[in-house]
């Protein structure tokens, strides 16, 4: 049974659908791999083992009764712990929500389920998503399957190293600065984050409400675009989601497949290199162009000089939005409440509850994000960053008149080792400057394992315009087929 | 010169409603100054003539047809509730006993 793991999802479909496999062998079989690999790894936060074999003897019912499956039922997946679970705990990986069993499914877990999708678990992050290597999770780091030292990224990195661990084929992760793609990049598999409002954001435990988005990780980047497509489209729940079709991502990802790029422009982002850049992933990525050219891509290189402040802005920016968002974390309604004595006023109550409740960083955040909303601060501070949105807009715009898609490194270093750089915020922050400018301008983004640098895994990063997702697959596709052999098949054996 | 003392910093997280500790103030206090003075090169941006992007994707007035729909089961709310009675949710005192 343990061949079941090492199996893409579209495979795994196949196999259910035409009956030579049962969803419940191939759920069991990862579980199993949960089992006997996540006490080094700390992926999982919670793992509903009977919950996911329930849903795939469904699964297995269903296709006795002779109905005709939808693409990915049967494959299990991992989703990442911000997601709301209707009766499944669901923490943030903060102390402060620990124990909440919500009431309600999120739409994309209600997508997932109705896809016939397996729900293995939910996944450790950073808490409420703020950081970039999960080692702000109140349940502590997760590790890195290619090397147990290092972090799988972050915020994500529960998902990331689930999918590289061969845990689970599929996981959802959310992106709010690269929380999707840094991690992929880090543990070499594919994560996509879609156009912002491509994917609902209705229960989603909300960090930076114009920035947060949810997304797919694959091990391919065609199982990546199947499960793409089934958690996108419009959803009246969510009121910044696009009523628009949903981008081919699937088909595209086949058609880039055949590594033929004839007619496509590809620029080089040249701001998103030079200091602070590994050399080791610089040459990985140059190599990488160099074989887009010979798959008939035109490269050009593109200036986008607005980009050097997108770090700025959106820690400006970000933690404004979730000094506002998470007010809502006040004592009453659900999580933690500490201090009730029947005494104690409400307020005392409730600043006692966030001081125990929350992380060093999420306070931080909160703080900065207080200090940029204040009266006399707002101007220099939100007002500015905001601003500085709109010129890394423009500078996609102009760089998309003449480009059908952006490339840059996914993350300007390999994988880090867990321990030095948690006690220094602007050295973690920096980690983020590849990832940032996509988010602030909403457009779609996805990072393709593209070689090695050490022995670890270094990601390419496609960005395209709003909703033109689709291209981010096609050339990420030529990519993965342009390589000899799969980046994480040369993983060492956990 | 920096950009943020110990008493704004504890200022700033009262209005958040944060109890931190000495402890924390001191640390907080030296790492914002750190984080503001990291940012601060947004304000060298030419931008006095530029609109703000609030959202990424421009909507405007997205609306929804006003159909009554069904709410969340009560007893199942208030039971993720801190402290439930008598089918409420029960928060500590908001006004002195004196008043």
């Amino acid at each position: 049974m343990t061949e079941f793991i090492k199996l893409p999802a579209a495979e795994l479909a196949g196999l259910v659908a035409d009956g030579t496999a049962s969803a419940r062998d191939i759920t069991q079989a990862h579980l199993d791999r949960i089992t006997s690999t996540d006490e080094r790894l700390n992926a999982f936060v919670t793992v509903d083992a009977e919950g996911a074999l329930a849903t795939a003897d469904a699964v297995d019912a269903r296709r006795a009764a002779g109905e005709q499956l939808p693409a990915l039922a049967g494959v299990p997946i991992a989703v990442k712990d911000i997601v709301v679970t209707n009766g499944i705990e669901t923490t943030a990986a903060s102390k402060i929500l620990r124990g909440w069993i919500p009431p309600y499914d999120a739409t994309i877990v209600t997508k997932l389920r109705a896809a016939g999708l397996v729900p293995l678990g939910k996944t450790n992050l950073d808490e409420f998503a703020m950081g970039s290597s999960t080692e702000n999770s109140a349940f502590g780091p997760s590790h890195n399957p290619w090397d147990l030292a290092r972090t799988p990224g972050g915020s994500s990195g529960g998902s990331s190293a689930a999918v590289a661990a061969y845990q689970a084929p599929l996981a959802i992760g959310t992106d709010t600065g690269g929380s999707i793609r840094q991690p992929a990049s880090l543990t070499g598999i594919v994560g996509h984050k879609p156009t912002y409002g491509g994917v609902s954001r209705s229960g989603l435990v909300a960090y930076a409400s114009s920035l947060d988005q949810a997304g797919p990780f694959g091990r391919t980047v065609l199982d990546t675009a199947l499960l793409h497509e089934v958690i996108a489209g419009h959803d009246p729940a969510d009121s910044t989601s696009l009523d628009a079709p949903v981008p081919a991502v699937a088909d595209a990802a086949r058609v880039g497949a055949n590594g033929d790029l004839t007619g496509m422009t590809i620029g080089v982002v040249s701001n998103l290199s030079g200091e602070g850049y590994e050399p080791g992933v610089v040459s990985v990525i140059a190599a990488t162009v160099a074989q887009l050219e010979q798959m008939g891509a035109k490269v050009v290189e593109c200036a986008c000089p607005h980009f050097d402040y997108a770090l700025a802005a959106y820690y400006l920016i970000a933690p404004s939005e979730c000094s506002s968002n998470l007010a809502r974390f006040d004592a009453m309604r659900y999580g933690l409440r500490v201090g009730d004595d029947r005494q104690a006023s409400l307020e005392a109550v409730m600043a006692g509850t966030r001081d125990a409740g929350f992380g060093a960083e999420v306070k931080r955040r909160i703080i900065i994000g207080t200090y940029a909303l204040s009266a006399g601060y707002y101007d220099a501070y939100y007002g500015q960053a905001q601003k500085v949105r709109t010129l890394i807009s423009r500078d996609f715009a102009t760089a998309f008149s003449g480009c059908d898609v952006l490339v840059s490194p996914t993350s300007p270093i390999v994988a880090f080792e867990l321990g030095p750089r948690a006690e220094d915020p602007m050295a973690m922050y920096a980690v983020d400057l590849c990832t940032l400018p996509a988010s602030l301008a909403g457009v779609p983004a996805i990072s393709v394992p593209c070689g090695l640098s050490g022995g670890l895994p270094v990601g390419l990063q496609i960005m395209a315009p709003v909703l033109a997702d689709d291209r981010c697959y096609r050339v990420a596709a030529a990519v993965e087929a342009s390589l000899n052999s799969p980046v994480l098949a040369t993983a060492p054996q956990l | 010169m920096s950009t943020i003392t110990r008493d704004e910093v504890a200022h700033l997280a009262h209005l958040a409603r944060l109890a931190v500790t000495d402890d924390e103030l001191d640390t907080f206090a030296v790492q914002l100054d750190v984080i503001l003075s990291s940012v601060a090169s947004i304000a060298d941006v030419a931008a006095n003539d530029i609109l703000p992007t609030t959202h990424a994707v421009p909507l405007t007035n997205v609306l929804r047809a006003d159909e009554p729909g069904p709410s969340l089961n009560r007893d199942t709310v208030l039971l993720a509730a801190p402290a439930a009675e008598g089918g409420r949710f029960r928060v500590p005192r908001i006004l002195d006993t004196e008043e």
